[in-house]
């Protein structure tokens, strides 16, 4: 600990990778997170471990295939129109319940879109993207030091419930500075053997890995097995964050740059007066639908704020149904809603 | 006059990495001479214990079943991307992927072409039946001028389908790959060669020397709507005239 340095979002992701004990990374390059494969690029060999610059994104999530059966911590990480590449591998990792990281530093689209800031891959990431019932646990930082704390804690749950994850951030946090304290390395060593892992049959049964099977009845079961996984991460893994909620009458409800952005808005409002919370999902799967929906048990109105044309809205509308009214107010394209613009979109909804 | 079973000696038995799986494959396709072939080079090698098979998508989809060493299934023409993975993660393994010719040389291009760039230590074993086998008989890339296949009703057209693919030169091109070699197995004679072939494509892998290719001309007389007997016949009359026998690199 107490190592304090001033980096990039793009970086300090990359750095906390190598500190989970990410032994094998594999990338295409992408704006805007071209520097956290230079970091791996630079540093990986440096530690012994293993930088491969891929041919496509799609080799690089099946290379991640290939290492985590092995029974190492490896990620890879894209933007945007690379993660969509990479789909068809994350639902062949998920489906054969194989632990990997995937970073999206998601900018605007739809198509080639921009390189600018956005939160318009939501639905992709929490909802499938891939083919096949499953999902993905899928954390959204919203400032650079805890971009380095999710990128640790993802490699741990996806070690925990042998699933991918998702870490879910826009351009702007990825190529943003911040002064952090970089997460103590772990000790790669000191991690628990993984049964499972096709490392040599030496002593003992072959280990297959395998996300397919002819029989409906087999593939039920194997269905059946990643569900009940689901249904343990929503009752262990939800984590989220209030601000200012104890006496709100109404609340924001934002993750990721737009969750920072709206605790300025939460100052702004407070100084007028306007008894103003915010709910800051961390996990965007699960979803903290508990929470915010006891939230909006004692108060009036949530407004859901994106950059997105209301993506976790729907989410939000969910969890709340009819106990709270429900605007939303996003900004797309790779546009950042100003902390000015957010408060009169409160004010507005406040009546 | 009754023999006595002490007496008989044994010549022949099913290699100990052969599992007794039930094979999924037609009678007289050659995916079931080749399985045996790598089987009995991984118990010769003795790499059983530390050997990893990469199973394509394709007829060959259960290849996982028959080895009795790690492995796993990719999905479609990713198998060298796979097997980079695997071996980046732990250069002990021995690492191997087999792909069909829909999966190695059309699906898969871009991952065949980069792993063998790359130098990746992996052994390669390519599956060319000039059909998409597993899905009804379709068009390969590799399928002949003028072959009849379940989309190429006509034939193939090479006006509006191209030519077929001769992946193996296009991968002796680059300047990493050690070993790139073509056989078949339509007789003893070429199944004794291919034996060495692939024994020697893993021995590079072992001696860590670099990628090697082994691409089979392989019968599916399922698709092609032939006796087994005439599958091998058709090997040895046509298709070898479009894919020549040989090694095309040879820098163990
Ligand atoms: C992404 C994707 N596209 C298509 C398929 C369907 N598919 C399964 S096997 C196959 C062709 C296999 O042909 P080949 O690789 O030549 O193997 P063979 O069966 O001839 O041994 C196709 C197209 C698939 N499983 N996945
Ligand atoms: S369809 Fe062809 S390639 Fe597939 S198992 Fe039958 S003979 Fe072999
Ligand atoms: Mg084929």
């Amino acid at each position: 600990m107490g190592e304090r340095l001033l980096l990039r979002g793009n970086e300090v992701i990359a750095e906390a990778a190598i500190r989970a004990g990410c032994q094998c990374y594999f990338a295409y390059p992408i704006t805007p997170q071209a520097e956290l494969l230079q970091h791996m690029a630079v540093n990986m060999p440096r530690l012994g471990r293993t930088f491969v610059q891929a041919e496509s994104e799609l080799a690089a999530i099946n290379m991640v295939y290939g290492a985590a059966s092995a029974g190492v911590r490896t990620m890879t990480s894209s933007s945007s129109p690379g993660i969509s590449l990479k789909q068809e591998g994350i639902s062949y990792l998920a489906g054969s319940s194989l632990p990997a990281v995937i970073v999206n530093i998601v900018r605007g689209g739809p198509g080639l879109g921009d390189i600018a800031p956005s939160q318009c891959d939501y639905f992709q990431a929490t909802k499938g993207g891939g083919h096949g019932d499953y999902h993905m646990i899928v954390l959204g930082p919203s400032t650079v030091p805890e971009a380095g704390q999710l990128t640790m804690l993802a490699f741990e749950l996806a070690d925990r419930y042998c699933t991918p994850v998702m870490l879910l951030a826009d351009g702007m946090l990825g190529q943003m500075m911040e002064p952090v304290e970089l997460p103590k390395p772990i000790e790669i060593g000191s991690l628990p053997k993984k049964e499972w892992a096709t490392d040599g049959a030496k002593g003992r049964d072959p280990n297959i890995v395998l996300s397919f099977d002819l029989d409906p009845e087999v593939l039920k079961q194997m269905n059946l097995i990643l569900q009940k996984r689901y249904r343990q991460i929503e009752a262990k893994e939800v984590r989220y964050e209030e601000t200012a909620t104890g006496d709100a009458d109404i609340a924001i409800v934002a993750y990721g740059t737009v969750a920072r952005i709206a605790k300025t808005v939460v100052k702004m409002a407070r100084a007028e007066g306007i008894k103003l919370g915010l709910f800051r999902p961390i996990t965007l799967w699960p979803f903290p639908s508990q929470a915010l929906r006891k939230l909006s048990e004692k108060i009036a109105m949530v407004l859901t704020v994106e950059m997105s044309a209301g993506q976790m809205w729907e989410d939000v509308r969910l969890a709340i149904a009819e106990q709270a009214e429900t605007p939303f107010y996003g900004e797309m394209g790779g546009v950042i809603p100003t902390p000015q613009r957010i408060l009169s979109e409160v004010k507005k909804h406040a009546g | 006059m009754p023999v006595d079973v002490q007496d008989m000696q044994k010549i022949f038995a099913r290699p100990d990495s052969l599992t007794d799986a039930k094979s999924t494959y037609c009678p007289g396709c050659h995916h079931g001479i080749l399985t045996r072939i790598i089987a009995q080079t991984i118990d010769e090698l003795g790499i059983a214990e530390r050997t990893v098979g990469i199973a394509p998508v394709g007829c060959a989809v259960f290849a996982y079943r028959w080895y009795r060493c790690d492995a796993i299934q990719a999905a479609h023409g990713r198998a060298s991307a796979v097997a980079t993975g695997v071996k980046r993660a732990d250069p002990n393994l021995i690492v191997f992927s087999y792909q069909g010719d829909g999966d190695f040389a059309s699906i898969g291009t871009a991952e065949s072409i980069h792993a063998a760039n790359r130098g990746e230590n992996i052994t390669v074993i390519f599956v060319n039946n000039q059909v998409y086998g597993m899905t009804g008989g379709e068009m390969a890339p590799t399928s002949l001028v003028g072959q009849k296949t379940t989309t190429t009703p006509q034939g193939r057209d090479p006006k509006l389908f191209g030519y077929p693919i001769r992946f193996s030169e296009m991968i002796a091109q680059l300047e990493a790959p050690v070993y790139v070699t073509r056989q078949a197995l339509y007789d003893t004679k070429h199944i004794k060669e291919a034996t060495k072939a692939i024994k020697k494509a893993f021995t590079n892998q072992v001696e860590k020397k670099g990628y090697s290719l082994v691409e089979v001309l392989a019968a599916c007389p399922t698709n092609w709507k032939m006796k087994p007997i005439d599958a091998n016949i058709h090997i040895a009359k046509v298709v070898k005239k479009t894919y020549q026998l040989g090694d095309l690199v040879n820098r163990g």
